[in-house]
């Protein structure tokens, strides 16, 4: 459907190890917690993509690595062609400001010791003293924006001399996507910025993202572990689990027709709203916990709780198929060559 | 679906208000909660964070930390007594025994110093009759119902050795072992995945089936609630707004809030993303000092002006679904709230 969009973020064979380390003034390495090992997928302007996925899986990780808040072990981010993990401070600086973060937490993301004012224009001031923006803004222009994201955002601009502790969860968020906005940024990364909200206020929260996505034409990539969540706001949808992608799909494709039995598990053990519904949905029940990411794997990686493995599996890694157009997953049972599962 | 109406009621809450004493004022957590539990059935409580699903369930059993807090009035009737008039000797016979819970977050609620099968032990010893060795025997079988691999060699490890699923299983062989009646869940799947959130409700539901516990379920997830319970009571600002048979209450939502919780929740089996999500505007109020009208009537879409003046009564709109708004209420009702607020302005 969207050939001709414009690729605006591309991320190639991203690899995110963290180093576990043994013994207190000789530190020794153990090994290494595979938080994201090797995925890559392209991101188109004016979309948004949705990445779920169990915790631990690496959603979150993803996302760091490609604000650059952790130097990626092996793997490239382009952003406009530019490779931002070979970048130089000064390149980085420069891109950075059409990258943006939401977090998750809108208790733990806001400074309580800075004003909503402060907070909002932090960014603005910096790219400023600098000399970044396109011109030297003045006080007063500033100030002005800061008006203009808090009305954007619904927020009263009355209000920007209060500091955080005074607003609810659902209105920090609020000042956390204006802070986001603030520098016009081309992608915005948001981190489970719903999680933490009670139903009312997220449904807020949610018209409020796609209402600016609209309006600014701002590229989002939109994590969370609630599926209906990711159905309602994405475009393409990226299905993670234990730092690999195990399908990526347009949305609608996905939630119709999920391919990979890890994207049907997890359709099928998300609670629906209709009691009719729910009673008689056969529910495909995993069994045991997600396994920890520090060895390495040689087979793939949902190999333990797949229900649908055969002896193929444990020892090749699936490369991702194309079944459709808009849809990859990674799962042996797509090949062409059959690899014993008809045997099942 | 009502096959709990004749059954026997199991525990009863009558009016119950549970205050808390702040600087700022009287806190009315809970105020003028009512509802009935069967042997057996499943209960839902549904409501935002703050509008007092879990102060309702501490109260039940009398764990609200006094002072502050207060259970300034109501009844609980357990099994022909009053929960709230019995003595801290009596009390420790039903908790644990007959009533248990499960709380939202598994690594908090078990004791990270004490291997598990210390814990569950000393649980079942205290109720029954047991030796050591019985009581281990029991906890084993326990964990094996949970669905614990090799329990006889995992109930030796301690808390931190599990995941947050398998902890929530021991939480539940825990809360289980003594056979209670009655089974308390303080969203008992909030901080887990779906995936295992799943395997945890699918186990509950087991349960519920099996020893004929009654359950509690206390969560925000509509979806939980539809595949779980019975009964749903909807709760606003410390009071239950609308209480109905799941499938009812689901298709004709009486009350505005009810109406639009469950429009506000992104739907996977009819999405569609043309359209806005309906949300409530708004932000849920503060309980303290709340002046006497209904209390969403700042986010409700419907509001007329008697709800600015006056709580709205319960009525009774069928034998098992009640709703306290205004616009359930007859005419003649709502005219004598007008007139009598209107005689005192003048």
């Amino acid at each position: 459907m969207s050939e001709e969009k414009k690729v605006i973020l591309r991320v190639k064979d991203l690899k995110q190890h963290f180093p576990i380390d043994k013994g207190g003034i000789f530190k020794k390495n153990i090994g290494y917690i595979r938080a994201v090992d090797g995925i890559s997928f392209d991101v188109r302007e004016g979309e948004t993509l949705g990445i779920v996925g169990e915790s631990g899986c690496g959603k979150s990780t993803t996302i760091r690595s490609i604000a650059q808040l952790y130097k990626p072990t092996a793997g490239e981010v382009y952003f406009n062609d530019v490779n931002l993990c070979t970048a130089d401070e000064a390149t980085l600086l420069k891109e950075r400001r059409n990258i943006q973060m939401i977090f998750q937490d809108p208790y733990a993301s806001l400074d309580p010791r800075m004003t909503v004012f402060s907070i909002i224009s932090e960014a603005l001031t910096i790219y400023n003293k600098r000399n970044l923006l396109d011109h030297k803004w003045t006080k007063e222009e500033i100030e002005e924006r800061v008006d203009e994201l808090m009305e954007k955002v619904g927020i009263n601009k009355a209000f920007k001399n209060r500091y955080p502790h005074e607003f609810s969860g659902g209105q920090r968020q609020r000042i956390g996507i204006a802070r986001a906005l603030a520098l016009s940024p081309k992608i915005i990364l948001a981190d489970e910025p719903v999680s933490a909200l009670d139903v009312s206020i997220q449904a807020q929260i949610l018209n409020l993202i796609n209402q600016l996505r609209d309006e600014y034409g701002i590229t989002f990539i939109f994590i969370a572990h609630d599926l209906a969540v990711i159905q309602h706001i994405s475009n393409r949808v990226v299905v993670m689990y234990l730092g690999k992608i195990m399908e990526i799909s347009a949305s609608e494709d996905l939630y119709h027709n999920p391919k990979h039995p890890y994207t049907q598990a997890l359709l099928s053990a998300a609670p629906i709203p209709n009691p009719k519904l729910e009673r008689e949905r056969q529910r495909i029940i995993l069994t045991g916990d997600v396994p920890s990411p520090d060895q390495e794997r040689f087979g793939c990686y949902f190999y333990e709780r797949c229900s649908k493995k055969c002896a193929f599996c444990k020892d090749h890694i699936p490369p991702m198929f194309k079944v459709g157009e808009d849809h990859e997953v990674a799962c042996w049972m797509y090949d062409e060559v059959d690899h014993g599962f008809k045997a099942n | 679906m009502n096959d709990f109406l004749n059954d026997k009621v199991l525990l009863e809450v009558k009016e119950l208000q549970t205050y808390f004493k702040t600087d700022a004022g009287i806190l009315k957590a809970v105020d003028g909660v009512s509802f009935v539990v069967h042997e057996g059935e499943t209960i839902g409580l549904v409501g935002e964070s703050g509008s007092g699903k879990s102060v309702t369930n501490l109260s039940i059993m009398r764990l609200i930390p006094s002072p502050p807090g207060k259970i300034v009035g109501g009844k609980v009737i357990f099994e022909g007594n009053d929960i709230l008039s019995l003595s801290e000797k009596e009390l420790r016979e039903i908790r644990g025994d007959k009533i248990s819970m499960i709380f939202q977050d598994p690594m908090t609620s078990l004791n990270p110093f004490l291997r598990i099968s210390t814990q569950m032990i000393e649980t079942i010893r205290l109720h029954q009759h047991k030796s050591k060795a019985e009581a281990r025997a029991k906890a084993i079988k326990m964990l094996a119902e949970v669905g614990i691999p090799s329990p006889e060699k995992r109930i030796d490890c301690y808390p931190h050795q599990f995941s947050g699923g398998m902890r929530q299983r021991v939480m539940i062989a825990m809360a289980l072992s003594c056979n209670a009646q009655l089974l308390i869940a303080d969203e008992p799947t909030t901080a887990l995945d779906v995936t295992i959130q799943a395997q945890i409700l699918e186990l509950i539901q087991k349960i519920n089936k099996k020893y004929k516990t009654a359950v509690i379920l206390i969560t925000h997830d509509l979806g939980v609630v539809a595949g779980m319970c019975d009964n749903v009571c909807v709760m606003y600002a410390g009071k239950i707004v609308e209480q109905a048979p799941t499938d009812e209450l689901f298709e004709t939502p009486l009350h505005p809030y009810t109406k639009g919780l469950i429009a506000s929740v992104p739907r996977m089996d009819e999405a569609d993303k043309s359209k806005k999500l309906f949300s409530i505007e708004g932000q849920p109020p503060n309980v303290i000092d709340l002046p006497p009208c209904c209390p969403f009537h700042p986010r409700c879409k419907e509001k007329m002006d008697v709800c600015l003046r006056c709580y709205p009564p319960l009525k009774q709109i069928s034998a098992t679904h009640t709703c306290a708004c205004w616009r359930q209420a007859e005419q003649s009702e709502i005219d004598a709230v007008m007139n009598k607020k209107l005689e005192g302005a003048n």
